[in-house]
């Protein structure tokens, strides 16, 4: 695994050969890292020895077949893999150099905020949706304001804003997914993760969701897993690429799917498997 | 037309006919029943049923109120009893515990489920009753919450298992601990479904006889407070159906021919308790169709 983790100490820096980004003459501020990850469901290993960092106000997408951990990686970014009790983890997250492992859980799920693969809208009316982080965190005052706020970020505001006190599921499919993205921007979380959140969608919806994930980045640092190479190619500027467990390859965007270094990696994205 | 084919035709037919005989009949009952108790008791009910005592014994008229509200006692004592311990155990069961615990816990509800109504009855005299040294109201309660808690506890947890673990990591994800999670999604999600568990739980028990025999007993007055024995609609029921067969020589000497009364009170009886479960059975059922449905996963 030497060979990967020098690899991705060399790719993350900013590439060269990208023309007009003006931000990618900045220099890269690393909202999270991770160091050394290996995890496991019980007996079975299913992340081997993982380094990545995620750089801020940018989008990180993770591709690479089923069952390859993508997903398993992103959840345990803000914790979500303790839910499952026979789950383990070894080596090191951090968030602005602190190990979320050492946190509360709750406050770091408050800075890592989540969206799943299918829209999971509370059965409550759609203001209460986006106002339940705020309450349960002990928000007082205008919560109307801040609802109003994070509904406009996810670009949902327009279409809701009469029928605000309205069921959640009155909502299509698309609709609710924003309402999903909402209701964690609510918190105002430091880093957005979103697993496939778009794999339930129509292909409106999901133009939709993937024009607001680039709005975002502005608010907040955002990693999405994607089994859609294209998707990953359109919203992100660094993709990693998985296969069994392992972290492949790890780049600015347009190089990975323009000049692969790794042969799994090129065999991947040119469809001859996954 | 083959004969085999023939033969192939009237299997089929035969079979249908047979088990569509089969569920008319599992639903006839229903209906029989019901027929047969508005048939009898519907002549037999009237004002006085519901506002007088019983009649002294030889005497006719007089009615149960006093069955009535010794019934709404105790069912509500046995509420009190049954559901939360129900509920909040069916929380523990269906969030917080591990498999072999779950196990346990829910093996030993079915049992508890199974065990005959007068069986709980008699763990109830020896644990309510005899250190009392008197038959009670609370002794009743007490034997029909026992009841109540497996019936409360199991539909509970599967309504609570139903919501989608989705909903669950929503909450969670959003920084929300494992109590608030529960308190502000997963119970309100299921919300319906529990009303519904406790109200079969309530509707279950309150045409229980066995364990009201010797707990509540019975009591031709009004039953004061709660450690006096006490009327029930089913123990009611109970005693004048059997009367003729079952009272002192005594007492059957004075009485002048009062059991077609007695007989005529208990299929009132019947009919109160029979409407009011139904009555409870179709709320049940209407809390639970209405709403928004969770959508599965």
């Amino acid at each position: 695994m030497a060979s990967v983790r020098s690899a991705v100490s060399v790719k993350i820096t900013p590439p060269v050969s990208v023309p007009t980004s003006r931000e990618a003459q900045a220099p890269l501020v690393m909202r999270m890292t991770v160091a050394k990850v290996n995890f496991y469901y019980g007996p079975k290993q299913v992340l081997f020895d993982i380094n990545l960092n995620i750089a801020t106000n940018k989008v990180t997408s993770l591709i690479g077949p089923s069952g390859c951990g993508k997903s398993t990686l992103l959840r345990t970014l803000n914790r979500m893999h303790e839910t499952v009790r026979s789950s383990r983890l070894e080596g090191e997250i951090l968030i602005d150099n602190q190990n979320i492992l050492a946190q509360d859980v709750t406050a770091l799920r408050r800075r890592v905020g989540m969206v799943f693969q299918r829209p999971n809208p509370f059965p409550k009316s759609i203001f209460d949706n986006v106002a339940y982080g705020l309450r349960i965190n002990g928000v007082k005052g205008s919560i109307h304001d801040a609802v109003e706020k994070s509904l406009r970020h996810a670009a949902l505001w327009e279409e809701v804003k009469d029928q605000l006190h309205k069921s959640a599921y009155e909502l299509s499919g698309g609709q609710q997914q924003r309402l999903c993205i909402a209701r964690a921007l609510a918190v105002e979380p430091e880093v957005l993760l979103l697993d496939e959140p778009c794999s339930a969608l129509d292909p409106i919806s999901t133009a939709k969701i993937e024009e607001l994930l680039v709005q975002l980045k502005d608010l907040c640092t955002i990693v999405i897993v994607t089994h859609n190479m294209q998707q990953a190619a359109r919203v992100s500027d660094f993709t990693a690429f998985l296969l069994m467990g392992q972290l492949i390859e790890f780049s600015p965007t347009p190089q990975l799917f323009t000049t692969p270094t790794d042969a799994r990696t090129e065999a991947y994205i040119t469809g001859r498997f996954g | 037309m083959s004969r085999r084919l023939r033969w192939r035709k009237f299997v089929s037919h035969f079979m249908l006919t047979m088990t569509g005989l089969c569920a008319l009949v599992a639903t006839a009952v229903l209906f029989f029943i019901l027929g047969y108790l508005v048939y009898h008791g519907g002549t037999s009910i009237s004002w006085n049923f519901f506002t007088k005592l019983p009649a002294p014994v030889g005497e006719t008229g007089g009615g149960m109120a006093n069955a009535i509200v010794g019934s709404a006692k105790l069912l509500l004592l046995a509420c009190l009893l049954g559901v939360p311990i129900g509920f909040f155990g069916a929380i523990y069961l269906a969030e917080f515990s591990g498999g072999t615990i779950a196990f346990v816990v829910r093996y030993a509800a079915d049992l508890l489920n199974g065990v005959p109504s007068i069986v709980i009855g008699i763990f109830a005299y020896s644990l309510v009753v005899l250190p009392f040294k008197h038959f009670s109201t609370l002794a009743g309660g007490f034997a029909l919450g026992l009841m109540m808690i497996p019936i409360t506890l199991r539909s509970t947890e599967e309504f609570l298992r139903a919501v989608p673990r989705a909903l669950r990591e929503g909450a969670m994800a959003l920084g929300a601990s494992q109590w608030k999670t529960i308190a502000s999604v997963v119970v309100p999600a299921a919300y319906r479904g529990i009303l519904t568990a406790i109200l079969l739980a309530f509707a279950r028990v309150a045409g229980e006889t066995a364990p009201l025999l010797f707990t509540a007993f019975g009591n031709r007055f009004w039953s004061p407070g709660w450690d006096q024995p006490t009327a029930s609609l089913p123990v009611m029921i109970f005693t004048y159906a059997i009367a003729p067969y079952s009272l002192p020589v005594m007492i059957f000497t004075y009485a002048i021919a009062p059991y077609d009364d007695w007989h005529r009170q208990a299929w009132a009886a019947g009919l109160v308790l029979l409407g009011l479960i139904l009555i409870i059975n179709i709320i049940a059922r209407v809390i639970l169709s209405r709403g928004v449905a969770v959508p599965r996963t």
